[in-house]
């Protein structure tokens, strides 16, 4: 028993905190007029280059695991379940390192 | 008949429900959103407002919340289930009716009266009112304007899905009577098994003269139908 808590201690000092970033975007064909609306400011300030300007969401995630595709794993399912609507929203992880 | 009507905190519609109903006689009860049972209801409604702030999106977190599941179970055995403005997000975001609300196309809260036409008349919610008849009744959303897959919009058109869509003081539907950019003008909808409805306009603001008209009564004697 004492084995197994010393063992399960070991396991617990070598988790690391992971970190990762989500950013969620409008899908293309969706109308994003809040991004317009920035875009238009932007060329009325005379930014005239300016091309394109889509509005979106970020979120920065730490979690508890020490096995980084498992923990990808567990933020893509946060973001299926909850953080994206799949129907309109598009998303992407990067692991912050 | 009885019925529940889900609050939720930023719920701000759901004393103007639960006075609508009663005034039809439905023996209505208020169900807090950590409860984890409902009271036998024949129909439930789930109240505009604001759920949690309209945070992450409107109507995500109240999507989730404890009292959704049995909301679900209930309208997998055939309940019947109102999401009015609010409770429409709330029912789009639980995945109960298909298809999402996205910010209104010009950027602006409306809070005004507007037309809608009513398509279908021979359902649970609307077999009082007579076909294409011209309502006028009350919005008052930031996110109204309807999105859906060419996919689920053939299927609302073919199973006659659509309930009621925008239009102008004569029953006119066209981009002019749309006051938000709403697919097809769209302003409500049923699920494929048509015990679920979510509509935008808020009926139960329409039940007395005094204070506007009654076109909203009709919804809730049809339903005691």
């Amino acid at each position: 028993m004492k084995l197994i808590l010393v063992k399960q201690y070991h396991l617990n000092l070598k988790k690391n905190k992971l970190k990762f970033s989500v950013t969620v975007t409008l899908k293309k064909d969706v109308l994003d007029p809040q991004g317009k609306v920035v875009q238009n400011t932007l060329l009325n300030m005379g930014i005239d280059s300016l091309q394109n300007i889509r509005q979106g969401k970020y979120f920065e995630i730490e979690i508890d695991e020490n096995d980084d595709l498992f923990a990808k794993k567990k933020v893509d399912d946060m973001c299926k379940k909850l953080l994206v609507n799949l129907i309109i929203e598009d998303y992407k992880i990067n692991q912050i390192k | 008949m009885r019925s529940s009507v889900i609050v939720f905190p930023g719920s701000n519609c759901d004393r103007d429900i639960a006075m609508a109903l009663e005034k039809l006689q439905f023996k209505n009860q208020m169900v807090w959103h950590k409860e984890t049972k409902l009271p036998k209801s024949d129909l439930i409604v789930i109240p505009g407002g604001f759920s949690y702030g309209d945070y992450l999106r409107s109507g995500a977190i109240a999507g989730k919340s404890l009292i959704i599941n049995e909301v679900i179970k209930s309208a997998n055995s055939g309940c019947l289930i109102l999401g009015i403005c609010n409770g429409f997000q709330i029912l789009t975001e639980t995945g109960l009716l298909k298809g999402t609300l996205l910010r209104n196309k010009n950027l602006k809260f409306i809070n005004k009266d507007i037309y809608i036409n009513v398509m279908n008349n021979k359902t649970n919610f609307s077999n009082k009112y007579k076909k294409n008849q011209v309502l006028k009744i009350n919005i008052a959303h930031n996110e109204g304007n309807y999105f859906t897959d060419s996919k689920h919009l053939d299927e609302l058109k073919k199973e006659n899905l659509i309930v009621f869509k925008y239009c102008d003081e004569k029953g006119n539907i066209n981009e002019n009577s749309n006051p938000n950019g709403s697919l097809e003008n769209i302003a409500g909808i049923l699920n494929k098994k048509k015990n679920i409805l979510g509509m935008m306009p808020h009926p139960e603001r329409m039940v007395e003269e005094i204070i506007s008209n009654k076109d909203g009564v009709n919804l809730f004697s049809s339903l005691l139908n």
